[in-house]
């Protein structure tokens, strides 16, 4: 009961106070109307400058400022916690993951998200392949992790692979030994990131066929009356029209892959040499309370994202996007 | 659709491609198909027999894992507190973002461009750059582990892009459609809650739909803010645990994900236009 009363006043309550509140705030303002119209903007503004200064602009100065102190804040230590974010074992194996999962998660899905993009273009059924493989997009990272857990699930050679991946390999490949794929060090790390390219391979594809789409026909079928094969038009038209599409998803990928957290957090904790930068900084926050370096991790983070933002931004503005 | 169909003629050409789309579709289909018939299968079945010999004779399905999983893995309630964190953090930051939207599209006021700017700018700040600082202050003032809480960090963490979004499309309105309804005598307010914001239904839809997705399936801020409270956990938090916890326990962790995954898949299946319409916007912010 509590519940549902909870629902309905934050359903109901919250957004009719909200919207009132540009009434309500009218008095505020004054009668005289030159007055007002100077007011008004500052009282509608006033609820975002709060929560923007409380939640970003404060936490983010004093984030900064926590990487140059100590684990618990109380002595200033200069570059101390930096130093460790690129000199500790462990920070180093996240760091090299960091830039697997950027290179090779950014192809991955820039390459099967084209792939069908440019072959779906060509059936019929297109829309029922596209919705198919946009399906994981609405989706959390956590049921990914779960689903792809149980994809990955393996038994000792001999007994009943339960798990798909090692049982479709064992029945077609003749002598293949089941692997501990989320284990095992030497392929733990792909199969995360594959989990990730699943998951955002419909994305890229949905732009990138939106991008194909507006090429316009006659380019491409006076190409083929000359006599371009397939693989010319792909490589000499499609390819660089959608060029700068291509730039535009590639960014937005690597913004999200230097963030990646749950993917790694559901399927391995970080064990076995699987740790990424985000979750060595939850570790250091709540495992070893080092507010220091989980701050240090926090700031490279940012970092490295705000160059690829900025470009991002200036390309979206320019509409590569078709958003 | 499918304009550049070349010859429908069916060489080896086109029964390669089908053959890959096939594929293509099987890998991305496969997962989420072996988790939804494990889930109605009995725990001694999934794990002594892949799920695809479920449909051999003879059948064995049953709907006990739901049962289990929302009666004693805590699944119902976190049903329900995904559910009450997800609406309130959808709502609230649409709608203080619209009247901010507004003021930056139609007021004017010294310093607009900058104070836009430096709002819009703030899109860059990945939330691991805000959640200590944060957490802090919320241990201070009580708001650790409770909705209210969530529902404002959730809230800020939407605003810039919220406001870069609706400001985009609020001010591509025809401004003689505004002009005409202040020669007549409206106010601002009246412009805005009449006019303004029922024109703006389609952006609102996609800006509602993509922040209601994040938050639905948000793992980290609830991770955060939630992370010691099982009674205020979301279902991302709960699932999260229980793979720590369960380890192997397929029969909960198989239902409990596609209990989390029915209202997507819904919202996905119902309202595809928005939710693509949204990502695509969104993906400037990720």
């Amino acid at each position: 009961m509590r519940t549902v009363i909870l629902l309905a006043v934050a359903l109901i309550g919250v957004p009719a106070i909200l919207l009132g509140y540009v009434k309500l705030s009218e008095p505020l303002s004054g009668r005289n109307a030159k007055r007002a119209s100077a007011v008004r903007p500052w009282l509608w503004l006033l609820p975002t400058f709060i929560l923007v200064a409380v939640f970003l602009i404060y936490p983010v100065i004093m984030t900064i400022v926590m990487s140059l102190r100590s684990a618990d804040s109380s002595s200033f230590v200069g570059l101390a916690n930096y130093v460790a974010v690129f000199t500790s074992g462990s920070n180093l194996v996240a760091l090299r993951n960091n830039l697997l999962w950027l290179v090779f998660f950014t192809l991955g899905t820039l390459l099967f998200g084209l792939l069908i993009a440019v072959l779906s273009d060509r059936v019929r059924y297109e829309s029922v392949v596209k919705s198919l493989i946009f399906i994981p997009m609405a989706i959390s990272f956590v049921a990914a992790g779960i689903i792809w857990k149980f994809m990955f699930e393996f038994q000792p050679a001999g007994e009943t692979q339960v798990g798909t991946v090692n049982a479709i390999l064992t029945s077609l490949v003749p002598g293949f030994q089941p692997k501990a794929w989320l284990f095992n060090t030497s392929t733990n790390n792909a199969a995360l990131i594959a989990v990730g390219i699943w998951m955002w391979t419909g994305f890229a594809m949905v732009i990138l066929s939106a991008a194909i789409k507006s090429i316009p026909v006659d380019v491409i079928e006076a190409a083929k009356i000359d006599g371009a094969s397939e693989l010319q038009v792909f490589f000499r038209i499609t390819f660089p029209l959608v060029g700068p599409t291509l730039g535009f998803v590639a960014t937005t990928l690597m913004i999200n892959v230097l963030k990646v957290f749950d993917i790694v957090y559901v399927m391995t904790n970080g064990n076995l040499g699987t740790d990424v930068i985000a979750n060595r900084m939850y570790k250091e926050m709540f495992n070893y309370n080092d507010t220091g370096v989980a701050s240090a991790i926090a700031v490279f983070l940012l970092v490295c994202i705000v160059p690829v933002m900025i470009v991002n931004i200036k390309r979206f503005r320019q509409g590569g996007a078709n958003g | 659709m499918a304009r550049n169909r070349v010859s429908a003629r069916l060489g080896p050409a086109r029964i390669l491609l089908h053959l890959a789309l096939l594929v293509a579709c099987l890998v991305w289909l496969l997962p989420t198909l072996g988790l939804l018939v494990s889930s109605f299968r009995p725990r001694s079945q999934i794990a002594l027999s892949g799920w695809w010999t479920a449909f051999q004779t003879p059948f064995s399905f049953t709907l006990k894992n739901y049962q289990n999983v929302l009666t004693r893995a805590n699944m119902g309630r976190s049903f329900l507190n995904s559910l009450i964190i997800a609406f309130p953090a959808t709502v609230i930051p649409i709608s203080i973002a619209s009247f901010a939207a507004y003021a930056f599209a139609w007021m004017r006021f010294k310093g607009k461009e900058i104070i836009f700017g430096i709002v819009i700018g703030l899109l860059v700040v990945p939330i691991q750059m805000t959640v200590i600082p944060v957490l802090r202050l919320f241990n201070v003032v009580g708001l650790t582990g409770t909705f209210a809480g969530i529902w404002l960090a959730h809230t800020a963490y939407g605003l810039p892009f919220a406001i870069y979004l609706l400001r985009n499309f609020i001010q591509e309105l025809p401004s003689s459609m505004l002009e005409s309804a202040f020669m007549d005598g409206a106010s601002h307010p009246t412009v805005f809650l009449r006019l303004v914001l029922p024109t703006s239904i389609p952006a609102i839809a996609s800006l509602a739909i993509y922040q209601f997705m994040w938050v639905w399936n948000d793992l980290f801020v609830a991770l955060i803010y939630l992370g010691g409270t099982p009674d205020v956990s979301p279902m991302t938090l709960t699932m999260a645990n229980m793979v720590n916890s369960y380890g192997g326990g397929w029969e909960y962790l198989t239902a409990a994900a596609f209990i989390s995954m029915v209202f997507p898949l819904l919202v996905f299946f119902t309202m595809q236009k928005y939710y693509v319409r949204g990502i695509l916007a969104g993906s400037v912010k990720e």
